[in-house]
């Protein structure tokens, strides 16, 4: 209970991050924006290994891991499923309705954190998790074909401290496809026609004042941010081979440890860094 | 006014004006200005008790009793000059109450004010090498720029310096200008001179109720508690609100304001400048004590005492459900609540239920009593005052803080909430934010009928400014979400001087000050705040909560009240800070204010008045340029940053608070100041014309020698929305597109051929005559609204006038003119060559607003008006046009013209209302220089008066041909006063134009000098705001 987000000297702190393990499904079943090369499913199992090892061992989260469900290819994708700000975690209802149950088994591990849990019981309402944009100060939902305005509103309903500002996406499957935070108060942003221009009417819905950091490559802008006490700003990004002018960005990012991590394999299915995981700030106390 | 700088720099104009052979007017003047200061001073009591309110005036005093008791009804009736005069003597309780409070700061601070004079004078070196045609006369209207550039610039005088020196080159001109207009005013003293003496008769009455019957009155408290007082009937906002924060100790009351309910959600501001009974009507004398403007960052307040009220606000609001929290919110800040009510967690105190006697949340679950109860017992230790700064904390993060929810609908009709905030405007779908308008970003405001619109500035890529319109319930709420943006917007954006909170006090006993002060004068006012920490006794929220429950949101609470006394001494150090600063600041207004006073007293009443009402148009329509330019640096800028900037422009901005924003005021002044200067020798036949004016724009000077006869027709039109036009539009339309100059030229169309070089510098204006007849109504009604909240606040307009000269520097100095101008009215009040010639510049001022106005209705006129202008200061244009916030009192139609004129691009002013001021009579007096001259002519001889009366249906004209010569000039005027009485169905903007082109069609020869429009509306609309 640090008040309101604990303001943005807290933002990106961490201590639980929810996984799931990778369906075989996957590779065949999984939902595509667009047809592409198949996943080889070892290797990315192997690059899935590595992301939840950075969070377990290198960031010391403690990683609550889903078992992988066959009946739901795009399981891996937790975020979708949930978002979690705060103490208030709102189970989501997926714009795509093969992906509806996958908010089963991430109701079960949220109750067991005790977080406050929200339904979103409106048969009109669809979020993905990949929609929502959570700044520290407010959030952004991107308003794409997985996400509607009635869902948007559950959102808005959900966490009412904060001011929840709609952003159209049109050219990707979610807001998050071409942005995230980077850092306190720092967007990072892809370059894309898109991009911009969604970066835009979040700047101009908000009061605030964002940083950006803008990356050659959209993809690449999906990064993952986090605040550990130990080792300050932390920063997951892909990794330099797969987006060499990207990195280089993000590594001019002094104050950051860096830490690239490769997501060849899902991105085939549209997977970013932030969809694999929820991640949760719980207070010890309550 | 009585500053003592503000004296000494009186003695001097009256030296140099006496040089100037204007000796014989002096006497008069100087017996006016102690008669105006004592009527100024008896206004400045009567906020608190009108009852005691001294009548220093003797002969006006029957004149203004009877004023005051029919007041605006019997306005209609009365001579135009009566009329003018009730619109002084509104204006004059303010610029007392403003120069006593400068007097008093400075008093205290002389050496403070020195000091700030000091900083002036290298400007005025400045301004002398600038202006080489200015004599003596310009000399004096230097001083009195100084001392009120001094007093402006002063608390800014660290950053503000740049800003000074752009100021001082207005100035420059504005002394110029002034030095003409002294020069017709001269002239026209005569006239002035009788005018004062009805105006302060008037003013007096106002000052000293004494007929008046008493009322009681309640007020809501936020802790829950009544308070309950007698008032007169008449007595304005202010003495209410003042008597409320006296009971509740509070200081740091700018963030406060009074609310009455037409209906359980039909949420009104009690406009402190305005009489309570005129607002509520008919309803019941029973208000609440609310939080109007919301501190972004309530650790900045300086008082304990005000961030507990502010705690017991947000309490009201948060149980109400008017700010949505998450559970875990209202558990956090309900145990805040706990804690600064109970203090520390005490197992055998706090039984299980303890906490079920608050109520935290609309909706409270047993399931948050025990967060709640969890939480409180982790606060151990917090005092009171420690808790009430943590709930703030974080209560200040929630996203609908301080938003101020309106219902409407988008022009598709769908259902939308518009938010007004500290930094702008959101557009809520269903809690989803879908867009925002920050305050940069948005160029005008304005409202017609139930429609209000936003003029928002082009993107990044775009060339044109787009208009947003949204469709609200009814005229009302369109009136009153504009009247909350112009005040939001002020508050939040404007930066004032500091200020200490005596002098606002003093100074603003309207409402104007109210809801005039922005947040960095009130941060200012705080700051000098010197008293040990005010004990006061917390009542348990339980309380109010329950009774806010069901119960319509403030009022319900009073049956609840308890006393829950946890006497608190919260040691809150003194905190004597920048008093220096606010001293000055102080001083500088008053120096200012006293410029214009000392002068002439009744004259400058009247002129003041009239520089008031005009520099408050002309500062309101600077404000908003400068503001608009203001944001616009905002956008890129952090707050601090734009704090600091806004600092520098502080002093405008102070102006602008007091007197409340209103459009294109500096060209305005401008206007006037040329015409003043050009009055001054005799009064120069600057004609009407706008173009020749053009022409003759040529010298001041040239005008100053001439004595030329000037023929002023006055229109009256008393209307619901009556615009009084003088004689022609032509003289309006001069003097809008001349600003300063044309004035002049209007009141020269009669017989001179002496050419109003300067004037003319705009020569759009004849051009722009007709079309502002058309356009009329809408910009005089605004004029009217505004000219009226300058009247009620001389001091304001002033300051107004300083700010939107600062602010103008800042921008860019785009508003030379403006800053000019205001300094010119200065120079002109305290030249005191002739009250009369000062009061025909305000008048003529006046007249260049209307002529602006009527121009923003035509648009381009007006914008061609303030690109002349501009073309003077390049800057002045350019930030104007962008910025221009337009404000339309529901009646005007043209106002919506005006926005779609934007097309011209140049900032379309129409200032409706200045954003408190409503009332429902309104005196709007639209006056050329020349026209003082005329009137006044000073060393005129009466040759012959007639007066003759016509009737129709729906107008009475009476026409009043005063033949005089002066300087060999022989000067015909005619004064015409047309009452337009009838309904709504009346189209009072057509018969007012019509009558005004009747006029001009009889009377080919002569020009427009002065309009006054003196408007009776039922209160019903106007006055809920």
């Amino acid at each position: 209970m640090a008040g309101l987000g604990g303001g943005p000297a807290a933002f990106g702190r961490c201590t639980h991050a929810v996984v799931r393990a990778l369906p075989e499904s996957l590779c065949r079943q999984a939902l595509r924006s667009a047809p592409g090369p198949d996943v080889d499913f070892a290797r990315a199992e192997r690059e899935h290994q590595l992301y939840v090892g950075v969070l377990k061992s290198k960031l010391g989260l403690q990683v609550l891991e889903l078992p992988a469900d066959e009946s739901l290819p795009d399981c891996v994708f937790v975020e979708d499923a949930a978002v979690v700000c705060e103490e208030t975690a709102l189970l989501t209802r997926p714009g795509a309705p093969s992906r509806r149950k996958e908010v089963e088994a991430m109701k079960k591990v949220l109750e067991s954190l005790n977080l406050n849990i929200v339904e979103m019981v409106d048969e009109n309402a669809t979020l993905d998790g990949g929609d929502v944009l959570f700044t520290g100060r407010e959030f952004f939902v991107g308003l794409s074909k997985r996400t509607n305005q009635r869902g948007a509103e559950i959102l808005a309903d959900t966490f009412k401290d904060y001011a929840v500002s709609t952003v159209p996406v049109h050219d990707s499957l979610h807001l998050k496809s071409f942005c995230s935070m980077a850092g306190p108060n720092l967007i990072a942003i892809g370059s894309s026609e898109a991009a911009q221009k969604a970066l835009k009417t979040m700047q101009q819905m908000s009061d605030h004042r964002y940083d950006k950091l803008t990356v050659p490559d959209d993809a690449a802008a999906n990064c993952i941010y986090l605040n550990v006490p130990s080792k300050g700003h932390v920063l997951l990004h892909r990794a330099p081979e797969e987006y060499p002018e990207s990195a280089k960005v993000f590594e001019k990012l002094k104050d950051h440890m860096l830490i690239p991590i490769a997501n060849t394999e899902l991105e085939k299915v549209d997977g970013a860094l932030t969809c694999c995981s929820v991640l949760i700030n719980k207070s010890s106390e309550l | 006014m009585t500053t003592e700088v503000g004296a000494e720099t009186e003695v001097k104009k009256d030296a140099e004006q006496a040089g100037a052979g204007q000796a014989k007017d002096k006497p008069d003047e100087a017996s006016r200005t102690t008669e105006d200061e004592k009527s100024r001073k008896a206004s400045s009591e009567e906020p608190l008790d009108s009852s005691s309110v001294p009548v220093p005036t003797s002969p006006s005093s029957q004149k203004k009793a009877k004023d005051l008791s029919e007041s605006k009804g019997i306005s209609r009736f009365l001579p135009p000059w009566l009329k003018k005069q009730k619109s002084y003597t509104l204006a004059e309780p303010k610029e007392e109450a403003k120069k006593k409070t400068v007097r008093e700061d400075q008093v205290i601070e002389a050496g403070d004010c020195q000091l700030p004079e000091e900083a002036p004078q290298p400007e005025r070196s400045l301004k002398g090498a600038a202006t080489e045609k200015e004599h003596s006369a310009k000399a004096e209207e230097k001083e009195e720029k100084r001392s009120v550039s001094s007093a402006e610039t002063q608390p800014a005088k660290e950053d503000g310096k740049e800003i000074e020196v752009e100021k001082v080159a207005e100035e420059k001109e504005e002394k110029q200008v002034e030095k003409e207009e002294k020069q017709v005013e001269k002239e026209k003293r005569e006239t002035k001179e009788v005018q004062t003496g009805e105006i302060k008769a008037e003013s007096i009455p106002q000052k000293s109720p004494k007929k008046i019957k008493t009322v009681q009155c309640k007020v809501m408290l936020l802790d829950g508690t009544e308070y309950s007082c007698d008032l007169e009937k008449r007595a304005k906002g202010q003495v209410l609100f003042e008597k409320v924060c006296e009971h509740l100790n509070l200081l740091e009351k700018d963030y406060f304001g009074l609310v009455f309910y037409e209906s359980s959600d039909q949420k009104n501001w009690l406009d402190p400048s305005k009489e309570i009974k005129r607002q509520i009507r008919s309803l019941p004398w029973l208000f609440t004590f609310n939080v109007k403007f919301y501190p972004p960052d309530p650790s900045q307040l300086t008082e304990d005492i005000t961030r507990y009220f502010l705690c017991l606000q947000l309490r009201q609001d948060i149980a109400s459900g008017r700010l949505p929290c998450s559970f875990v919110t209202h558990a956090l800040l309900g145990s805040y609540t706990v804690q600064a009510e109970l203090g520390d967690y005490d197992p055998e105190e706090h039984r299980s239920d303890y906490i079920s006697e608050f109520q935290f949340a609309p909706n409270q679950t047993q399931e948050m009593e025990e967060k709640v109860v969890e939480l409180h017992k982790t606060h151990r230790g917090l005092s009171p005052a420690q808790a009430d700064s943590q709930f703030l904390e974080n209560a200040k993060r929630l996203s609908m803080y301080g938003v101020d929810l309106h219902h409407a609908k988008d022009s598709e009709g769908v259902d939308i909430m518009l938010g007004v905030c500290a930094n702008g405007l959101l557009i809520y779908k269903d809690r989803l934010r879908i867009n925002r308008f920050a305050w940069p970003k948005i160029l005008k405001i304005s409202y017609k009928r139930s429609n209000f619109y936003i003029k928002v500035r082009p993107a990044e890529l775009e060339q044109f400014e787009s208009t947003i319109g949204f469709k609200l319930p009814n005229h009302r709420a369109a009136k009153r979400l504009w009247k909350v943006c112009v005040e939001h917007h002020t508050f939040f954006r404007l930066l004032s001087p500091e200020q200490p909170p005596k002098a606002k006090f003093l100074t603003l006993g309207s409402k104007f000050r109210y809801s005039g002060r922005t947040q960095a004068q009130t941060r200012q006012a705080s700051n000098l705040i010197d008293r040990p920490a005010p004990h006061f006794e917390r009542t348990s929220s339980k309380r109010v909560s329950r009774s806010l429950d069901g119960a319509p949101i403030g009022i319900s609470d009073q049956s609840l009240l308890r006393d829950f006394p946890t006497a608190r001494g919260g040691p809150a150090g003194d905190k004597v800070l920048d008093i220096e600063g606010a001293g000055q600041a102080k001083l500088k207004e008053g120096s200012r204010e006293e410029n214009g006073s000392p002068v002439k007293t009744p004259q400058l009443e009247l002129i003041q008045d009239g520089k008031k009402l005009h520099s408050l148009k002309v500062d309101g329509e600077n404000i908003y340029v400068r503001h608009s330019n203001l944001m616009l640096e905002d956008l890129d800028k952090t707050q601090d940053d734009l704090l600091k900037h806004q600092a520098s422009i502080s002093e405008l901005k102070r102006n602008f608070m007091e007197s409340t924003p209103e459009p294109r005021p500096s060209a305005w002044e401008k206007r006037r100041i040329p015409p003043a200067a050009l009055q001054a020798p005799a009064r120069h036949g600057s004609r009407a014309e706008g173009p020749c004016a053009g022409g003759s724009d040529a010298d001041k000077s040239s005008h100053e020698t001439l004595d030329i006869v000037e023929e002023k027709k006055q229109a009256e039109v008393g209307r619901e929305e009556g615009v009084v036009i003088d004689e022609t539009n032509k003289g309006k339309m001069q003097v809008a597109t001349d600003a300063g100059e044309t004035c002049k030229v209007e009141l020269l169309s009669k017989k001179d051929s002496s050419s109003l070089p300067s004037d003319s510098s705009s020569s759009s204006s004849s051009e722009s005559e007709d079309e502002e007849v058309g356009e009329y109504q809408p910009h005089h009604r605004a004029i009217e609204e505004v000219i009226r909240e300058e009247q009620e606040e001389e001091e304001d307009a002033n300051r107004k006038k300083e700010h939107q000269e600062k602010i103008k520097q800042p921008v860019e100095a785009p508003t030379e003119g403006s800053k000019l101008n205001v300094p010119v009215e200065h120079a002109a009040q305290v030249a005191a060559e002739a009250l009369a010639q000062e009061n025909a510049v305000t008048v003529a001022t006046e007249e260049k607003k209307v002529s602006e106005e009527v121009k923003q209705d035509v648009g381009e006129e007006k914008e061609e008006e303030q690109l002349r202008l501009n073309g003077d200061v390049s800057h002045v244009d350019i930030d104007v046009a962008p910025q221009i916030i337009c404000c339309s009192e529901p009646p005007v139609v043209k106002t919506e013209m005006v926005t779609i004129s934007d097309a011209s691009q140049r900032t379309e002013i129409s200032t409706k209302e200045v954003p408190i001021v409503q009332t429902e009579t309104k005196t709007i007096t639209y006056e050329s220089p020349q026209f003082d001259g005329s009137t006044g002519g000073n060393a005129g001889v009466l040759l012959s008066a007639q007066t003759i009366t016509s009737e129709s249906i729906s107008t009475t004209t009476t026409t009043h041909i005063t033949k005089m010569v002066k300087g060999g000039v022989s000067e015909t005027r005619i004064e015409k006063r047309i009452v337009i009485t009838g309904d709504a169905d009346i189209d009072h903007d057509e018969a007012l134009a019509q009558a005004i082109k009747e006029a001009k069609e009889q009377h080919p020869d002569m020009s427009v000098t002065r309009v006054v429009v003196h408007k009776e509306t039922e209160l019903a609309e106007e006055d809920e705001e």
